[in-house]
């Protein structure tokens, strides 16, 4: 047999045997949960924060591209398919073309329908203009199957940060991608965004369940980190008239949710790396709410420990959230509506914490 | 008699010689000295802090703070410990290096080097208030 052709089988062989691998790896929890009534409950896979990074030439970084290929394969496996996808913001790293057009290339295999949420590692190097060529409208909304779903721009900032502060679009694009770095600046959703929230929710009927998809958290965590919408009071009095809001976030690379009035809070895992709870950093005070029992503390020897995706199923327009963790047991976060909060389907009481979700 | 007190004066005379060389006392410092020694440590962290961001420290353009924001989850005050994927105890730097080989696809630095001092002196300043609790998990 000619060597070409022995590799192509070989190669063919391995591709085959690792879609059989991963299929044999996909949780049974995946089974949609059924609801009362259940012709208005659907299922979508959200997958965040894939911070695709651009070496040199043609090389990224192999770590962070394995994270999202592993999410978009997993996510063309399900079996009852989801609706559409969504993705959560930070497809880059440093907002740059390669960057983009490769996070686009791996996203392009995804078999379903997928909307877009702006990062700000996607945006601060031209102001989301490459992006947009690429994925449309940086804030819009949709409706499905009795769910508004409103996505917004949520990590603008100041203009005199964004418009005269930096010498070059390049700095600009760095300094606002360092989490930790005191020169960043805090996410908003900004004036007109929020006119136009308004004007968008004023047209829908206050019980129909909103669903608001952001970047960032839509809540005060820890501003040190932009765990933090500046503007979150008033993007939030404009959810509370409603009977059923729901706020999903990425940016935060770990598991949160919260309850504010009627606002229900989720956040999204990161494909690319976990990041410490704002609790780890011992010189600065942090508000993580309450109700969130943290995931487990990361093992940096596996590769993918503390990354993942999420399935939401929508039931009775409440949000329940599947999340896949490749190297933990997988969680549900699922909003109960006896107490009336988010809470973890099996650690939500004290005494049912493992050791490893204590966060120091 | 004599000859015993003298020998204990000639000790006495040897030891204040000893201690007073020039003027200057071991355990003597200023507040000036204090300042500058605070001085000499922040500027190693500071030196810590740039290479904590730097994209340059390994081969792919990952910086330390892109997982350790302010050196988070590195919980220096746990070191030495079991560090149980390696199966041994180890100390703060060997995980340094670890990181440095793994995510970063760079090369270890000398345990002694200036630039793991530094990374280690930023640690430990960002961890500065919390307990000691070597080996803990």
């Amino acid at each position: 047999m000619p060597e070409s052709l022995n590799r192509m089988n070989r190669r063919d062989f391995l591709k085959a045997s690792g879609a059989i691998a991963l299929a044999g790896t996909l949780p049974v929890s995946m089974v949609e949960l059924a609801f009362a009534d259940s012709s208005k409950n659907f299922t979508f896979a959200y997958i965040s924060d894939a911070h695709i990074q651009h070496i040199s030439g043609n090389s990224f970084v192999r770590n962070w591209d394995r994270g999202l290929i592993r999410a978009v394969a997993e996510t063309n496996l399900l079996d009852p398919k989801p609706d559409f996808v969504m993705f959560g913001g930070d497809l880059a790293q440093l907002g740059s073309k390669a960057e983009l057009d490769h996070g686009a290339e791996i996203m392009s295999k995804l078999n379903f329908k997928t909307r877009y949420v702006m990062g700000e590692h996607d945006y601060y190097l031209d102001l989301g203009e490459y992006w947009s060529e690429l994925f449309g409208p940086q804030h819009y909304s949709f409706d499905h199957k009795g769910v508004h779903f409103v996505v917004l721009n949520s990590i603008l900032t100041y203009d005199e940060w964004t418009f005269d502060r930096w010498p070059t679009a390049k700095q600009r694009m760095l300094e606002m991608a360092g989490l930790d770095n005191p020169n960043g600046s805090p996410f908003m959703v900004g004036e007109e965004q929020r006119k136009w929230l308004a004007d968008d929710l004023a047209k829908v009927k206050k019980d129909t369940p909103v669903f608001v998809v952001s970047h960032s958290p839509i809540q005060k965590i820890y501003k040190g980190w932009n765990f933090w919408t500046e503007d979150a009071e008033q993007v939030q009095a404009l959810l509370q008239p409603f009977d059923k809001a729901t706020v999903l976030y990425g940016h935060v690379h770990q598991i949160q949710y919260n309850q504010i009035g009627n606002i229900t809070f989720n956040s999204v895992m990161a494909t690319a790396w976990p990041w410490p709870y704002p609790r780890s950093y011992a010189q600065a005070e942090s508000h993580m709410p309450k109700l969130t029992v943290p995931m487990n503390r990361a093992d940096p020897f596996f590769e993918r420990d503390a990354t993942g995706w999420q399935l939401i199923d929508v039931g009775t327009g409440r949000a329940s959230l599947r999340y896949q963790l490749y190297n933990n047991t997988n969680r549900t976060v699922a909003f109960n509506t006896t107490t009336g909060q988010p809470e973890d389907s099996m650690y939500q009481a004290e005494d049912k914490r493992v050791p490893p979700q204590n966060q120091y | 008699m004599w000859k015993r007190a003298s020998g204990i004066c000639a000790v006495i005379l040897i030891l204040a010689a000893g201690i007073l060389p020039s003027g200057v006392g071991a355990d003597e410092f200023t507040e000036a000295d204090l300042e500058r020694w605070e001085g000499e440590f922040m500027s190693v962290v500071e030196y810590g802090r740039e290479l904590w961001v730097s994209a340059e420290l390994g081969t792919n353009g990952v910086a330390c703070a892109q997982c350790h924001p302010n050196a988070a989850n590195t919980h220096p005050e746990t070191y030495p410990k079991f560090q149980q994927q390696l199966g041994r105890v180890v100390a703060l730097r060997d995980m340094f290096n670890w990181c440095l080989l793994n995510p970063l696809e760079g090369a270890e630095l000398e345990l002694d080097s200036r630039e793991m001092v530094a990374l280690e002196a930023y640690a430990y300043y960002e961890r500065r208030g919390v307990e000691l609790a070597p080996g803990k998990h």
